[in-house]
């Protein structure tokens, strides 16, 4: 293994968050700060509790996983379009580094800067509501699994876009709509049998579901099925990665 | 002296079906200094990716230091360096972590005594906390090298080192190259300056569309393809070229006082001794003489023009 080559690759990602901490950090806390002042008191004076716990506390792990898959999606796929974009790629491949390795630099960087902004959140939401937690160390296992995974989803996206909109495509048109049909602020037991259905659907729901369980041990679907739904996904990622390397990757045509 | 690269019957299609390179063989001996000629789209940062593993190739072997570069390329690489032709870097970033990322990404552990003497060698290091941005070009290309040269490779491929730079910024290039030649690392550059090549390199390789067309020393390519031309200069104007001159393909220039005769050097016999007493024969007082020897860049000129012909009739 080339651990110098991934510690680099990080590195110099990390220190791109560090330079940019100001835009990093206080784009999520003010978003979640208005999700709070439209969700939590606009719409929570209306509904007060959701299976026994308030409304406010229960949009928590809704909007974290919100933040966490857009963040981890744009900070990997910019990681990787940016070089892409500017030609210092050539240093990368030209590098004693292996397709896993140059991976694992990139996704294990996107995840970090995902996770950190993950707490930074948590203790945002602590000035707002009271935010219980359950079973921190299955909250953990899903916070760095979804940061993990969506990090990888990011990467595949930097390795195919073809300009910066192609970097928004995908999470503006897919994920959010995703994440806010997913059960973020609602549980899907308030809407219609029919609507209930068309939301199983909705991986991000499972997601969601088990983030929160590890909360307060509430959840629209089984514990079991939404550590699945994360694995099955996250592998999906990994054989799509081995798959565009052992062509290429564009990069290399 | 042995061969430090080896590449044999190398072919490269780009996605569009466009022919890169076809059947490269090419052997570069270790501790040289080699030029790859070509004009624009000859195939030779193809030729130069493809070994340093930034581009596949389709079919043939390319090792280095006798291990393929496909499936050695930890070894391989790790021995390579490039410089590219382009000014990529990293513009936010300062010339010192620019560096350090480079020998990083090259899996050698930090040594910043190592960065600090390269900086200096390449006159940069008051400047290893700029920002890139901050540089000239001139500072930029300086750092593109200190980056290729930060894991200490003993192969470094420079591809167009000195594209569109001013001329004394490239003298001061051609010194760095001397420099890390002698210090043992064996050099592959691409140009389309001659001159480059004439002034660096022990021996040329032409490319052209997408083949090589000919290796050779730079010296014996000269002498070999080389045409030199003399010429005469007399006290007193002739009308026209008769007499015992007429025998050669002697050319008059305007003034009708100098008279030129070009031979090849590779001919067995010049007869210059018999060309002069000929002179001196048909009553000519000769005021001077003079010779010229033909450029690499025009005997460049006249191989890529012969192989566009070769490949027009075919």
């Amino acid at each position: 293994m080339n651990w110098y080559g991934i510690k680099a690759i990080y590195i110099h990602e990390m220190e791109r968050f560090r330079r940019t901490l100001f835009q990093s950090l206080a784009s999520p806390i003010i978003t979640t700060s208005l999700y709070f002042v439209v969700f939590g008191s606009a719409i929570g004076s209306r509904i007060t509790e959701i299976d026994g716990i308030n409304y406010g506390s229960y949009i928590v792990p809704g909007m974290i996983m919100l933040t966490i898959l857009t963040q981890s999606i744009s900070n990997a796929s910019f990681a990787f379009y940016f070089p892409r974009f500017t030609n210092t790629i050539y240093e990368i491949l030209a590098a004693p580094l292996s397709s896993f390795e140059i991976v694992l630099g990139f996704v294990g960087a996107a995840a970090s800067k995902s996770l950190i902004i993950g707490c930074v959140i948590i203790l945002t939401a602590n000035f707002f509501v009271d935010v219980r937690i359950d079973h921190p160390l299955l909250m953990m296992f899903f916070l760095i699994l979804t940061s993990i995974t969506f990090a990888l989803f990011g990467f595949i996206i930097g390795m195919y876009a073809e300009g910066f909109e192609g970097l928004q495509i995908i999470p503006i048109l897919i994920i959010t709509p995703l994440v806010f049909l997913g059960g973020s602020f609602y549980s899907i037991n308030m809407l219609p049998e029919f609507w209930q259905k068309i939301s199983l659907l909705n991986p991000v729901l499972y997601l969601i579901s088990g983030f929160r369980y590890s909360f307060y041990e509430v959840s629209d679907v089984s514990l079991l099925t939404s550590t699945l739904t994360i694995l099955t996904i996250l592998i999906g990622c990994i054989i799509f990665i081995i798959y565009t390397f052992s062509k290429g990757y564009r990069i290399k045509d | 002296m042995k061969n430090i690269l080896e590449i044999n019957n190398v072919t490269k299609f780009y996605k569009n079906s466009v022919k890169a390179l076809e059947n490269v063989n090419l052997n570069i001996k270790e501790g040289e200094i080699f030029a790859l000629l070509g004009p624009n789209g000859a195939g030779k940062s193809t030729l130069i990716n493809s070994i340093c593993g930034i581009v596949n190739f389709n079919t043939g072997t390319i090792k280095i230091n006798n291990m393929d570069i496909v499936k050695n390329y930890r070894t391989t690489r790790k021995i390579t360096g490039i410089v590219p032709q382009e000014l990529n870097l990293e513009s936010f970033e300062t010339v010192w972590n620019n560096v350090n990322y480079s020998r990083g990404l090259f899996g050698k552990k930090p040594d910043h005594n190592y960065i600090e003497k390269l900086l200096k060698q390449l006159s940069l290091w008051d400047k290893k906390d700029n920002k890139i941005k901050e540089l000239s070009g001139g500072m930029k290309r300086r750092v593109l090298i200190a980056k290729a040269l930060s894991h200490q490779p003993k192969l470094l491929f420079l591809d167009e080192p000195t594209a569109s730079v001013d001329v004394e910024l490239r003298k001061d290039m051609w010194d760095v190259v001397k420099k890390l030649n002698e210090d043992g690392v064996t050099i592959i550059l691409t140009t389309h300056y001659i001159e480059e090549a004439e002034e660096l390199s022990d021996r040329v390789a032409v490319i052209n569309d997408g083949k090589i067309i000919l290796v050779d020393e730079k010296d014996k390519l000269i002498k070999k393809l080389g045409e030199k031309t003399i010429k005469i200069e007399l006290f007193e104007p002739i009308e026209k070229i008769n007499g015992n001159l007429s025998k050669y393909n002697f050319t008059l220039d305007q003034t009708n006082k100098i008279i030129s005769h070009t031979y090849n050097l590779n001919s067995n016999t010049t007869d210059i001794t018999e060309l002069l007493n000929d002179v001196k024969k048909d009553g000519y007082e000769i005021k001077d003489i003079n010779t010229e020897q033909s450029s690499l860049e025009e005997i460049f000129i006249k191989l890529i023009k012969e192989n566009n012909n070769e490949l027009v009739r075919n």
